[in-house]
């Protein structure tokens, strides 16, 4: 480390010469996306209406650049998850992830999109939205008020000033797999369980087996 | 005349336009002040609607409630006294069941001590209802105005322990003046009572001496 | 009043003297019929003896007695008292008649009693779950099925005092995302049933279109910016226009009557402030009033706090009304104006409900026999200046902006035409009743509280269609207003609640009806107590749910875009809908 200051002046070393640039890059490509992060017009539940008063005129979410609602998720960076998911809904949620470019990010808003909420023991309930989803933000309140819904988006754009070029996942060189969508048989199926899922089922069988004993 | 209904409508939209100069102009600087921002919650804003959050926040209604925590009375050498008793009634009236108490016991005696050995609420739960502040006889537990409390893992952070619920009782005095005031004075009253049948007890007790 | 019921009872017995006796449980009321005798009863009701209305189908699990309990509340669309009437099928092979043919409201009611419970109905045309999809195992609202996290039977759990040790229960459960699967289950060979059956009742309709077109089946939702929230619509498409349409609900079932059974009474004021989520005030007002009914005279609600109720059972209205208006003209394209001109007037009325219940949405503001507190000072000062002076004007404002706008009668006018025939037999309540003509509101129709002090006016159009929901709204507005002007005038001091509040109550066994007349319509709640702390059966006659039994008649031969618009003059919430 000394002798790096020790020469004339502030000399960049070789190794690092490439950051500065990207971090001059990355202060603008952040602003330009801090500014332009335009959510999904997706309402699941009570949050939604929520969102829709951030959205309308006293709260107004423009005012942080997220200008317009897309109902299309092709259009949209931002998934505000508002309200309870439940088990029925949860394969089109996926799907609409999917389908939506990247940069994205998933915000849970409310108790329930964070960890199923008052519904949470609920068989239709699914506790959270990251048990599918990689979750950015989280929003506590039932529902949040506006005020907290955009101090959580407030939380959002101050990540994305802190990520950079180098290490966002859409820049790296492996594709970024899909999310495989649930899907819907006696009970919800992720096909992400399939490989443990007879491990799993004889566990639980034998979990059941001395409570009946 | 057809479109006569269209010029109307427009009007409307027309007159909100001006409007939002207008009640700039007659405000001027006040606009951005406390005063401002009541003017524009009351029954005579024309204009622009807009609080502009974080710089201008809406001010918090007394009875507003979100996330509930525990108050500790601050005892004269920098001790906290926890108001809590555990007795359980909020996890009892709890409708999500998202408040977990555990009792502590005295570790000589082994019976059980009013101050909670832990208390815990999952805000992945909490529905904010209020009922656990509505029903505690201790005042003890109360629900919050700070809705500022997004994170970035809900894992880490989203289940409340006892020092992350306790605030100060004059925290609570802060964000329910009113409230706070009737409730001391009912203690009072209640230690007021206590104290004079004790005396009147004492009393009886020695005049029958 | 006394005269009439006896006069039907009579009438009953001699019509009927077998298969039909009172229901002469203590604290239960109406009829039992069998099974058998159910459809001529039901025809006889409604031909003879003038209960036209159904308005709610429910089930009731009775497991200790090895019996499912079908409940009918009927009433007349002129006004007057709930008949009740039940059929008792055994738990293990629970099939009734179905009475689609007699009253076509019970469609979507039967079938959520075939998915939730169980309960066949033979010869329903449509006998699909509703809510839960095709192939979930179970019943779940029967009393011996149990949920992945389940924890105990009743409210609260032991686990969380006095050793409360705080665990997530996706941690406890071995598949961490609350799901159970059947022992034997194996994914692999595992053949999702997807939409197969809704699909296929959708292609090729005979139509008499002169143009001869391809059909083809749409799919509008979940996700979709006009359905107002997770609704879904399948449309078969003759060209433009819609031979067939369904919908497709339960993306939003949150199992609430489920929670509900488990819950104490007190643990579901708040749950029930999460069903309409735009008017948790009146949600609140419906159920109070079921258990009070259950409670008699343990539950005297003093003079203040029924005032007080109706105030606030009135704002929510306007804040209802308003959105739904709003939304109205985003379905139809206008966007986003209208609705920050709408959502500006319900942003100052849940100002007030801030103030005075704590939050701005989900209220939780009403007690049995009262209120949760009485109102903060300066609240009743910015309630006169909302009913008095703001809200008056906007609403003069709103009605100059939109009524007469020749695009938006063009899209409205004779679109979505519900005869008053149809909206009885459809058992549609509320905004999309009175604009079929039907002068029908539960506030003059049955009064509850105090709504028979208050002068006011039933909005009631003729037309039927879109526009005159869209005018019934904005009366219906008016009238809110009126009462809230002469509710804050009479607003008496005092009590606002009788006897000390209490957490945990017991309540008499015994059924009780609660039904209110809710923005959307007839919000009704059918609570069944046995006695303990919890309720047995907590039904909810949701009317988002159940005016949507008529949308796919009103959709027929109209345009697709129509479509979207008829559901927005409907105003559902998802919330309720699927509970």
């Amino acid at each position: 480390m000394p002798e790096i200051f020790d020469s004339k002046g502030y000399e960049i070393p070789p190794e690092m010469q490439n950051n500065v640039a990207i971090t001059t890059l990355d202060k603008i490509y952040n602003w330009g996306r801090r500014y332009s992060a335009w959510p999904m017009m997706f309402g699941l539940a009570c949050c939604a209406i929520e969102m829709i008063c951030t959205a309308a005129s006293r709260f107004d979410f423009s005012r942080f650049g997220m200008e317009i609602m897309r109902p299309s998720p092709r259009q949209a960076d931002v998934m505000l998850v508002s309200g309870t998911v439940t088990k029925k809904m949860v394969p089109q949620i996926v799907r609409l992830y999917n389908q939506m470019p990247e940069p994205k990010y998933v915000v849970a808003m409310g108790a329930c999109a964070s960890g199923g909420g008052p519904f949470k023991e609920g068989y239709n309930v699914v506790s959270g939205m990251d048990k599918f989803l990689p979750v950015d933000v989280y929003i506590p309140g039932c529902p949040p008020t506006p005020q907290a819904l955009l101090f959580g988006l407030m939380k959002l754009q101050e990540m994305m000033d802190n990520q950079s070029l180098k290490t966002v996942r859409w820049y790296q060189k492996e594709d970024l797999p899909a999310i495989p969508v649930p899907i819907l048989g006696p009970d919800l199926l992720d096909p992400r369980d399939y490989p443990e899922f007879s491990d799993k089922l004889a566990q639980a069988a034998v979990i059941a087996e001395p409570e009946e004993a | 005349m057809y479109g006569k209904g269209i010029i109307k409508g427009l009007g409307v939209t027309l007159k909100h336009f001006l409007d939002t100069y207008i009640d700039d102009i007659r405000m001027g600087k006040k606009r951005y002040s406390d005063e401002g921002i009541e003017y524009r919650s009351s029954k005579d804003v024309r204009g622009l609607f807009t609080v502009q959050y974080p710089e201008e926040k809406l001010p918090t209604p007394e009875e507003f409630r979100f996330i509930p925590f525990l108050v500790y009375d601050e005892v004269e050498d920098g001790e906290r006294e926890i108001r809590c008793t555990s007795c359980g009634i909020c996890a009892k009236v709890c409708p999500p069941q998202c408040i977990w108490i555990e009792r502590s016991e005295d570790p000589k005696t082994g019976r059980p001590i009013p101050e909670p050995a832990n208390f815990y609420i999952d805000v992945d739960i909490c529905m904010n209802c209020g009922l656990c502040a509505e029903f505690c006889p201790f005042d003890a537990i109360i629900m919050d105005h700070d809705y500022e409390l997004a994170v970035y893992n809900r894992f880490e952070n989203n289940i409340y322990d006892k020092e992350k619920l306790l605030k100060p009782a004059e925290y609570y005095l802060d964000i329910r003046p009113l409230n706070y005031q009737i409730q001391a004075d009912a203690r009072a009253e209640k230690e007021a009572k206590k104290a004079a049948a004790k005396a009147k007890k004492e009393a009886a007790a020695a005049a029958k001496g | 009043m006394i005269d009439l019921t006896l006069a039907i009872a009579k009438e009953i017995e001699t019509r009927f003297p077998k298969g039909v006796a009172p229901d002469e449980r203590s604290g239960y009321e109406g009829y039992l019929v069998e099974a058998g005798k159910l459809v001529e009863f039901a025809t006889a009701l409604r031909d003879e003896l003038g209960y036209d209305f159904l308005s709610s189908v429910t089930g009731v699990d009775y497991m200790p007695e090895e019996k499912m309990e079908v409940v009918y509340h009927v009433y007349r669309s002129t006004g007057g008292g709930a008949l009740v009437f039940k059929v008792q099928v055994p738990r293990q092979n629970p099939v009734l008649p179905s009475l689609v043919e007699v009253f076509p409201g019970a469609d979507f009611q039967e079938r959520e009693a075939w998915d939730l419970l169980g309960i066949r109905f033979e010869g329903h045309p449509n006998h699909k779950r509703i809510l839960m999809w095709e192939g979930f195992e179970g019943h779940p609202l029967r009393k011996d099925w149990e949920e992945a996290y389940f924890e105990e039977e009743s409210k609260p759990f032991d686990a969380r005092w006095p050793g409360g040790d705080v665990y997530r229960a996706e941690d406890e459960n071995p598949f961490t995302k609350n799901v159970v699967y059947p022992q034997d289950f194996n994914p692999e060979t595992w053949i999702p049933d997807g939409d197969k059956a809704l699909y296929a009742g959708m292609k090729e309709i005979e139509t008499d279109e002169s143009l001869e077109t391809e059909q083809i089946v749409v799919n509008l939702g979940p996700q979709h910016p006009s359905t107002h929230g997770v609704f879904r619509m399948v449309a078969t498409l003759a060209g433009e226009t819609v031979v067939k349409l369904e919908p497709v609900m339960g993306y939003l079932h949150r199992n609430h009557e489920k929670i509900g059974e488990r819950n104490t009474y007190l643990m579901n004021i708040p749950f029930t402030d999460r069903l309409d989520y735009l008017a948790s005030m009146s949600n609140n007002f419906g159920y109070v009033l079921a258990v009070e009914k259950l409670l008699g005279k343990k539950a005297v609600v003093p003079e203040r706090a029924e005032y007080i109720r109706v105030i606030m059972a009135e704002f929510t209205r306007i804040a209802n009304h308003v959105f739904a208006i709003g939304t109205l003209l985003n379905d139809m394209g206008a966007y986003f104006t209208p609705m920050l001109y709408a959502l500006q007037e319900r942003e100052l009325i849940l100002d007030i409900f801030e103030a005075a219940a704590g939050s701005r949405m989900m209220c939780n503001y009403y007690r049995f026999g009262g209120l949760a507190r009485d109102l903060p000072p300066g609240v009743e000062g910015k309630m006169r200046d909302l009913a008095f002076e703001r809200l008056p004007r906007k609403i003069d404002e709103l009605d100059r902006y939109l009524t007469e706008n020749e695009v938006l009668r063009a899209r409205c006018e004779g679109v979505g035409v519900l005869t008053p025939e149809e909206a009885i037999a459809y058992s549609a309540v509320g905004p999309v009743l009175r604009a079929s003509g039907v002068p029908y509101d539960v506030r003059r129709a049955d009064p509850y509280s105090i709504y028979d002090r208050f002068d006011f006016d039933v909005a009631v159009a003729y037309h039927g269609d879109v526009y005159d929901r869209y005018l019934v709204r904005m009366e219906e507005i008016r009238q809110s207003i009126r009462i809230l002007q002469q509710a804050l005038d009479d607003l008496p001091e005092g009590e606002i609640m009788t006897g000390k509040p209490r957490y945990s109550i017991r309540v008499p066994a015994g059924e009780a009806y609660g039904r209110v007349e809710g923005p959307k319509g007839e919000l009704g709640f059918y609570v069944v107590s046995d006695g303990s702390a919890n309720p047995w059966r907590y039904h909810v006659r949701a009317p988002s749910f159940i005016n949507l039994t008529a949308l796919s008649k009103m959709c027929e031969g109209d345009k697709v875009a129509d479509a979207i618009v008829i559901l927005g003059s409907i105003d559902i919430v998802l919330g309720e809908t699927d509970r």
